[in-house]
């Protein structure tokens, strides 16, 4: 079935992806946890956690791609979902201190010991337990993108308006969450985490289990998405994307269509965020920033939208570009990164994966000529690119017609 | 179809591992250098700030260079941009301690740049030294606080304001940017004004994001509530960026240093430098330094500036002050332990006595914060303040508020054997990681 | 403070029985001798009260150079000398005659130390020696300084200024000032009470704070009078406030309007989501901060012109940087709004570090020039300068782009090009040259909005992004594509916010307003103004 859709590399591809998401899970803990400190194959800590990092960001990314590689909504809020799904994991860390805080408070946090709360806010209420956390961070997201999508996607906000109602959702929590009295800890954020389930944040076993649960949760997350978009469900979020009118013409529901693939998507942003804050140490309504949303458009297009593994391939390149430029040329690393931006958008309009594929694409289409020719047939053999040349170019929202429109 | 599949491979096993192999690629420290780690901000938004403590530090590294290195060594700088971004200030500080190895690190301007280093420092046992006045209520075995505690700055200031010098004030506007420090001072303040007599209705406090540029309803809050019949003081803890158009608008709505002073604790030379202080004479603000402040060591480091980054115009600041004191510190701490190995160095820190650039000395305290005089300025037409009011001693950093009620009991002493940052002396025991 | 009160007392008392034989000269110069010595502001306060209290009018350029911080001692022979800086000397002149008396370099002169206090004690005492000075102006200044700090034994003096003022403005504050000075004094009721009339009558906050203070300590006839005449200002006061927070709204929205005009053609008009915009505004602001370096080390007579200058050059270097963009990398995103978003914001993450690089992190300072500083009252209305000239720019920018846009030729293709490209272009426009020149229109605008801006905010590389959300939510809130939505989406963003920030503080309010976009966008998916058109997506 999916194969239809789907070139033969790009199934392989899924595959190869997660087959080295799940090596990584084992590999790499086992050469920071069993290998000695002075062997060659030995990965530190902080490398361990850095790429921890950047799975999680990868995962953010992909996400975004589900929405707006295969269904045309270009949020410029999942930062948002992100950071709520990290605030709720947060606020379970925060609880785990209990009494070891500074102030020795067994029941409140020390941020709301020093500005006087007497007692918890019901909205901290059960995050003591795990599963109560791990519920929130699926709900909370989910929640939000459900009732903010259910409004804007039956009210017909489409293109730009709806990037920019994301927009104003998550600066309006960047400025909720900056509040120090809505007891989120204000600009300080949640932070000083001890222990998770048990275990020390900082030992290294706890790290590498962390690294290994995002690179499985990575993995899980990619299967899922290409469960989702191989499927026939998958074909009308397509559809939508391309066409949205038309598709509504036949008798869908776009709405519903949009709303399912957007609160899908806000839920993996909310684990990515779960994963991401016991490995960081710190969640902060700096998260919230608009400017965080967009570089996670930021990465998905360097990647390649619409290619599952690209958003994945963009995070980590464009993270690991800025760990090491922030290091290596602290002054002038914005102008590497502003640079980058601004080549890949002019020589590799799709992304680095989507580059690859049409130079494949390419190659293959003139070898079956080729061949063809030798053959002496027609070279419909290259086709199916036709149809994934269509997946390619999405997003086309601001003009419907082949010339620039004014904006809708 | 080989093709591909082992491209992709490439691709992907190239971004998770190649990034890490890049950083992890282990830096071979020459062994005759010791390496000290810069953490400053130098994009985004705090960059404003803090690019220029990163330049202070340079020129403070060069010239102990210049006077023959440490223990023999040279020293060398490993400076990296956190960019304003608190996690990435958590992965820097952990890049520079296990990649780079540095034996300390002098960084961090806000709270939460702290709050997010903290646990590495602790958990990878290195030096932070912290340069930038704060709220108070933490002290960290690893971290050496060479800002002002809320004693060592607001405290004072509001006494002077309340004496007859500084005009008998009755009645006080605390206006603060929402996050921690304005927070805790104007709690602090808050509950000082109370115990000094002052009313609840006598004392307006208000907030403002980050960043905030439209003053005018604020501005005229103020004056209504300075039209009360009494002497009436502004109490700011408003953030950097936000000064500048707070202070445009007191010029422009007429508010005068001598009806309504506004008192600052986060404005400095380098805020100012942006402004038409012509209007603004008078407004005061509390600090530990000021570039005014007339000694030869501060004319010496005046001077030493100006040659290193090569421009007349640039101003000095308290916290460049404070990463001189604390540099110092560390160096002589390091010679006093013949090592730069931390624990070692954090022993041999509680002590440590160096000379300030208000012509006095400094000295660590067991609690890691230094003794510093306070100093009451005026804003001068020039840009510059004048010294009106300084503390007649020297004033020691109180980490814990005598104010707050749950920290009043608690005390900080690194000193074996209590070694514990915050010890109850009502309960006799000691709540953090030292028992735990 | 009693002390500084208690000497004014007994000083203005003696000035009152002795005025007519004044001190002489020898007599000033010994007490104006005394500053060399005085230790700590008290001690300096009571000199200036002995001198204040000679009821010279020589004595008065002396004092004022103290206030300013200008009255040095010199430390070779102790003598006190008003200075003058210039460059690293200060020139110095005699204190009375204002003889020039040489040149010292800065540390052979020690300046005598001032504070609020002591400059507001200076102040009075200069109110009262400047009451019969001939210029009007000036004899404003002195009774509106008395009437802020009134003092019984002020009546006489007053009562003698009123007899003689001609000008009706200056007597008016007077009476005024004498009826302050009648409520703190043992006057018998009766007067105390026409006081109260004629201070109620000026209905501004200084007479509130006035009552209040006497409301405090009065018997009960006066007392009651007060109270009354205070609920009186108050209710007055409440429309007035009303008022004032559509002056701030709509001064909020003139920087909303000056800060979104510029996108609204370069995103509006032209489709593309330049995530740059604020960079250009930055631009224009630097571009103040040069032209006023240039005059003020050049040119320093030019100052008040500064801003004339700088609009037309911010206009031309922005312009011209958004020339560039457009003709490097935006024609080619052309039919790919989107990545338009990802390459601008590259664009401005370069742009930033380079002004970071240039001109350093920290914020540059950029002047009022005289013209822009200050307010004027309209009724109890306090409307500053700046913000009233930057409200009449904002809707000058808007008119001239409107004529552009509608009544131009090169409006007209303009408008032609984003409408239907290819017709445009078979109709023999040059599409490619309309686009560079819209695009450099869309970013001249915006630099000229940092001409503005500069006035009020700081100049540093992150004054932009400051103003890109506020930017987009502006337009995105008019309807793209329509100027005019521009405008009233920025003026009633404006009003509304400010007139929640009162009731909800400053960061509840931005959020309630953030959310009310939120849900107008769904009741109107296209923005107040939305275009109208024939296609089936709208």
């Amino acid at each position: 079935m999916s194969g239809r859709f789907f070139a033969k590399g790009a199934d392989r591809r899924i595959a190869i992806t997660i087959f080295i998401l799940l090596a990584a899970a084992i590999i790499v803990p086992l050469l920071n946890l069993a290998v000695a400190p002075a062997s060659a194959f030995y990965i530190p800590s902080y490398i361990v956690a850095l790429t921890g990092k950047y799975l999680c960001y990868a995962l953010l990314a992909l996400a975004l791609d589900l929405v707006w590689g295969y269904c045309g909504i270009l949020s410029l809020g999942h930062g948002a979902f992100f950071a709520l799904g990290g605030y709720a994991m947060g606020m379970y860390l925060m609880r785990q201190i209990g009494s070891r805080g500074v102030y020795g408070n067994p029941v409140l946090p020390d941020f709301m010991v020093f500005l006087n709360y007497k007692e918890l806010p019901w909205f901290w209420y059960g995050f003591d337990h795990f599963w109560f956390a791990g519920l929130m961070v699926l709900a909370v997201p989910g929640l939000l993108a459900f009732i903010f999508g259910w409004f804007a996607f039956r009210s017909r906000v489409t293109g730009v308006y709806l990037s920019i109602i994301t927009q104003a959702m998550t600066y309006a929590l960047l400025l909720a969450f900056f509040r120090n009295d809505m007891g989120f800890g204000g600009n300080n954020g949640l932070t000083d985490f001890k222990d998770i389930l048990g275990f020390n944040v900082q030992a290294d076993a706890t790290r590498s289990s962390l690294f290994a649960a995002s690179a499985v949760t990575l993995a899980l997350a990619v299967f899922v998405t290409w469960a989702i978009v191989g499927s026939k469900y998958g074909k009308l979020l397509m559809a939508v994307r391309d066409a949205e009118s038309r598709t509504r013409f036949l008798g869908w529901r776009a709405e519903n269509v949009k709303l399912f693939a957007f609160t899908v998507s806000a839920v993996m942003a909310g684990i990515a965020g779960a994963l991401y804050v016991p490995q960081v140490g710190i969640i902060n309504p700096g998260e919230f920033e608009p400017s965080n949303s967009i570089e996670v458009v930021i990465w998905a297009a360097v990647g390649g939208r619409g290619t599952i593994v690209g958003p994945i391939v963009g995070a980590l390149l464009v993270n690991a570009g800025k760990s090491w430029f922030t290091g290596v040329l602290p002054e002038f690393w914005l102008f590497a990164l502003g640079g980058l931006f601004v080549a890949v958008t002019l020589f590799l309009p799709k992304g680095i994966v989507g580059m690859w594929d049409s130079w494949r694409g390419n190659a293959r289409a003139l070898r079956a000529a080729s061949l063809a020719e030798k053959a002496g047939t027609d070279p419909e053999v290259a086709q199916p690119k036709v149809v994934r040349a269509a997946a390619r170019t999405p997003g086309e929202w601001l003009s419907s017609g082949p010339e620039p429109q004014p904006a809708e | 179809m080989r093709g591909n599949f082992s491209t992709i491979t490439k691709i992907f096993s190239a971004s998770v591992v190649a990034a890490g192999l890049m950083m992890s690629a282990p830096a071979r420290a020459a062994d005759d250098t010791i390496k000290v780690g810069i953490l400053h901000s130098l994009s985004g938004t705090m960059a404003i700030s803090e690019t220029t403590l990163k330049d202070a530090m340079l020129m403070l590294i060069d010239e102990q260079n210049a006077k023959g290195g440490l223990l023999g060594k040279k020293l060398e700088a490993v400076v990296v941009d956190p960019a304003s971004n608190w996690p990435l200030f958590a992965e820097k500080a952990r890049e520079l301690i296990s990649k780079d190895k540095v034996a300390a690190v002098f960084g961090c301007w806000t709270s939460v740049s702290r709050k997010s280093v903290l646990p590495v420092f602790s958990e990878l046992d290195n030096i932070l030294f912290y340069p930038v006045q704060y709220e108070g209520e933490e002290s960290e075995r690893n971290v050496f606080y060479t800002g002002a505690a809320p004693n060592q700055q607001a405290i004072p200031a509001v006494d002077y304001l309340m004496s007859e010098d500084g005009g008998s004030v009755k009645r006080w506007v605390l206006e603060g940017t929402d996050y921690v420090y304005p927070r805790t001072t104007n709690k602090i303040l808050e509950a000082y004004l109370k115990a000094k007599g002052v009313a609840a209705e006598d004392i307006m406090v208000n907030y403002t994001p980050f960043g905030f540029s439209d003053w005018q309803t604020e501005v005229s809050a103020i004056k209504k509530f300075g039209s009360a019949g009494k002497k009436t003081a502004v109490v700011s803890t408003v953030n950097g960026d936000a000064n500048v158009p707070f202070y445009k608008e007191l010029g422009n709505q007429g508010i005068k240093a001598e009806d309504i002073p506004v008192m600052a604790f986060s404005v400095g030379e380098e805020e100012l430098a942006g402004l038409d202080t012509a209007p603004l004479v008078g407004h005061l603000a509390a600090w530990n330094y000021f570039e005014s402040i007339d000694t030869p060591e501060n004319k010496k480091f005046i001077a030493d500036w100006h040659k290193f980054i090569k421009n007349d115009k640039r101003t000095t600041n308290d916290p460049m002050e404070a990463h001189y004191i604390g540099f110092n510190m560390w160096v002589k701490a390091v010679e006093k332990a013949g090592t730069t190995d931390p624990d070692k160095v954090i022993d041999a820190m509680v002590g440590v006595s160096v000379p300030n650039l208000t012509g006095g000395y400094s000295t660590m305290m067991p609690n890691h914060h230094i003794t510093k005089p306070v100093l009451i300025g005026e804003i001068q037409a020039d840009g510059q303040f004048e010294t009106v009011s300084r503390t007649p001693g020297l004033v020691m950093g109180d980490e814990w508020s005598d104010y707050l009620p749950d920290s009043k009991d608690l005390i900080s002493d690194w000193r074996k054997p209590l070694s514990c940052g915050n010890f109850n002396v009502a309960s006799g025991k000691c709540g953090g990681k030292g028992t735990n | 403070m009693k002390l500084f009160r208690m000497i004014g007392l007994a000083l203005l008392f003696l000035l009152a029985t002795l005025s007519l034989s004044r001190a002489g000269e020898a007599d000033l110069r010994g007490i104006i001798a005394k500053f060399a010595t005085a230790k700590g502001f008290s001690e300096t306060g009571a000199v200036v009260h002995e001198l204040a209290a000679t009821g010279d009018p020589l004595v008065e350029r002396p004092l004022a150079a103290l206030a300013d911080g200008a009255l040095y001692v010199r430390k070779a022979d102790s003598l006190v000398l008003v200075g003058k800086e210039v460059g690293e000397s200060v020139q110095l002149f005699d204190p009375l005659s204002g003889e020039a008396a040489g040149e010292a370099a800065k540390d052979d002169i020690t300046k005598i130390k001032v504070n609020n206090t002591l400059r507001r004690v200076i102040r009075d005492a200069l109110g009262t020696l400047t009451l019969g000075a001939k210029d009007p102006a000036v004899r404003l200044a002195a009774a509106g300084t008395m009437f802020k700090t009134p003092d019984a034994a002020n009546i006489e003096p007053l009562d003698t200024a009123i007899a003689n003022e001609t000008v009706p403005s200056v007597k008016a504050l007077l009476e005024q000032a004498r009826a302050a000075s009648v409520l703190v004094s043992d006057r018998p009721e009766a007067d105390k009470l026409a006081a109260i009339q004629l201070i109620g009558a000026r209905g501004d906050r200084d007479a509130v704070s006035l009552l209040t203070s006497v409301e405090a300590n009065a018997s009960d006839a006066v007392k009651q009078a007060a109270t009354a005449a205070i609920a009186n200002i108050n209710s007055t006061l409440a429309f007035w406030d009303a008022g004032q927070n559509i002056w701030y709204g709509i001064s909020l929205g003139s920087v909303l309007l000056l800060a979104a005009i510029g996108l609204a053609i370069t995103f509006g008009v032209m489709g593309v989501i330049n995530m740059a915009h604020g960079e250009m505004v930055m631009l224009g602001a630097y571009t103040t901060f040069v032209v006023q370096q240039v005059i003020r080390t050049s040119f320093p007579g030019l100052f008040d012109w500064s801003l004339v200058i700088a609009l037309p050059l911010a206009f031309l270097v922005a312009g011209f940087v958004g020339f560039v963009i457009e003709r490097g990398i935006i024609r080619f995103l052309y039919g790919r709004p989107l990545e338009t978003l990802l390459a601008t914001w590259g664009v401005s993450l370069v742009l930033q570090q380079a002004v970071r690089s240039i001109f350093g992190p920290t914020n540059q300072e950029v002047g009022n020039p005289s013209w822009m500083s200050g307010s004027f009252d309209i009724g109890q209305l306090a409307i500053t300068w700046n913000r009233l000239w930057i409200l009449v720019f904002a809707l000058s920018v808007f008119a001239v782009l409107l004529y552009v846009m509608k009544r131009t030729p090169w409006g007209l293709q303009m408008r032609a090009v984003t409408a239907n490209r290819r017709m445009a272009a078979s109709m023999g426009i040059k599409t490619p040259w309309v686009d560079a020149l819209t695009f450099a229109l869309g970013s001249g605008i915006a630099g000229i909005a940092g001409v503005a801006l500069s006035q009020i905010d700081n100049v540093s590389p992150n004054l932009g992004r400051s103003y890109i959300i506020d930017s987009f939510m502006v337009v995105v809130f008019g309807g793209v594509g329509n100027l005019w939505g521009t405008l009233v989406g920025a003026f009633s963003l404006g009003i509304v916010n400010k007139f929640l920030e009162p009731y909800a503080g400053a960061v509840l309010g931005k959020i309630v307003v953030l959310v009310l976009i939120i849900l107008f966008i769904q009741k109107r998916p296209r923005g107040l103004f939305a275009l109208k058109g024939r296609a089936v997506e709208a």
